[in-house]
């Protein structure tokens, strides 16, 4: 790896480890759930961008491109079902907390 | 460069305010901030397919979702908003100094570059020989995530109409 592309991939990878810590510390300590699904898309943008900056320096740029893409398309689908079922959720039980959901009886 | 540095740092802190804001809409607003300046990173990288799906779908597609789903659940009173927000604060002051440490411990730390292996050199293909000639099972994966999907938000939606009637 050349000196220019390690430069640019510690910048960039310092700044991808703090959004990471931003979308985990959200995912730790929220109770509510639309603010969990926003502490996972953090999460996966992260790594969206992580992804992309290792086809980058490695040349790759065409494999990593595919490989965002199913990391895109699998994103909408957990963000559209996890919006779904905490509607619902919210319409049974009258809260987004996430501790409305010990009360679930099977 | 100094573009990218600044592109970066505008990104962390729209990520960490969608973290801190009180309004769910606007942690929603923030986030399609994040995910819009993401995109931009990504088409500077050189990768301008993933960056446009990232700004239509991320910053767009997913707002749109999590906007109708904050409406469609009841917005609590003022009183309610100053009770929670009062806990808040309490549990979430601690980020901005934890993000401040990390900082300065991968400051201080000093990788070392030998820790990545060689690669074998790298060879240029296109996107979408990639994607149809390489991976063509995880584009099967992805119809099938994505009816998985579709199939799910339809049967949550359609047993509330049930539970309605």
């Amino acid at each position: 790896m050349a000196d220019n592309s390690w430069g640019l991939f510690t910048t960039f990878g310092f700044f991808i480890v703090m959004l990471f810590i931003c979308g985990a510390y959200c995912l730790i300590v929220t109770r509510n759930m639309m603010r969990a699904l926003i502490g996972i898309e953090l999460l996966i943008k992260a790594v969206t961008l992580l992804i992309i900056l290792a086809g980058y320096v490695t040349g790759r740029t065409a494999l990593a491109q595919a490989l965002v893409i199913t990391i895109i398309v699998i994103e909408v689908v957990v963000a559209a079902t996890a919006a779904s079922i905490i509607v619902w959720v919210f319409r049974h039980t009258n809260t987004l907390d996430v501790k409305s959901l010990r009360n679930l009886k099977g | 460069m100094n573009i990218d540095i600044a592109l970066l740092i505008f990104t962390t802190v729209a990520a960490l305010w969608s973290v801190l804001a009180r309004s769910l809409l606007k942690a929603t607003m923030s986030l399609a901030v994040t995910s819009a300046l993401i995109s931009v990173l990504i088409f500077r990288l050189s990768s301008p397919l993933a960056a446009v799906i990232e700004l239509s779908v991320c910053a767009g597609l997913i707002t749109a979702v999590f906007v109708s789903a904050i409406s469609l659940s009841k917005p609590l009173t003022h009183k309610e908003v100053l009770e929670i927000s009062k806990h808040r604060h309490k549990r979430y002051w601690y980020l901005p100094f934890i993000l401040a440490l990390a900082a300065a411990a991968l400051m201080f730390l000093k990788i070392k570059k030998d820790f990545i292996f060689a690669l074998p050199p790298a060879s240029q293909e296109e996107v979408k020989t990639v994607l149809w000639n390489m991976r063509q099972f995880d584009m099967l994966g992805q119809v099938v995530v994505l009816l998985a999907g579709a199939l799910g938000v339809v049967i949550l939606f359609s047993g509330e109409k049930r539970d309605g009637r």
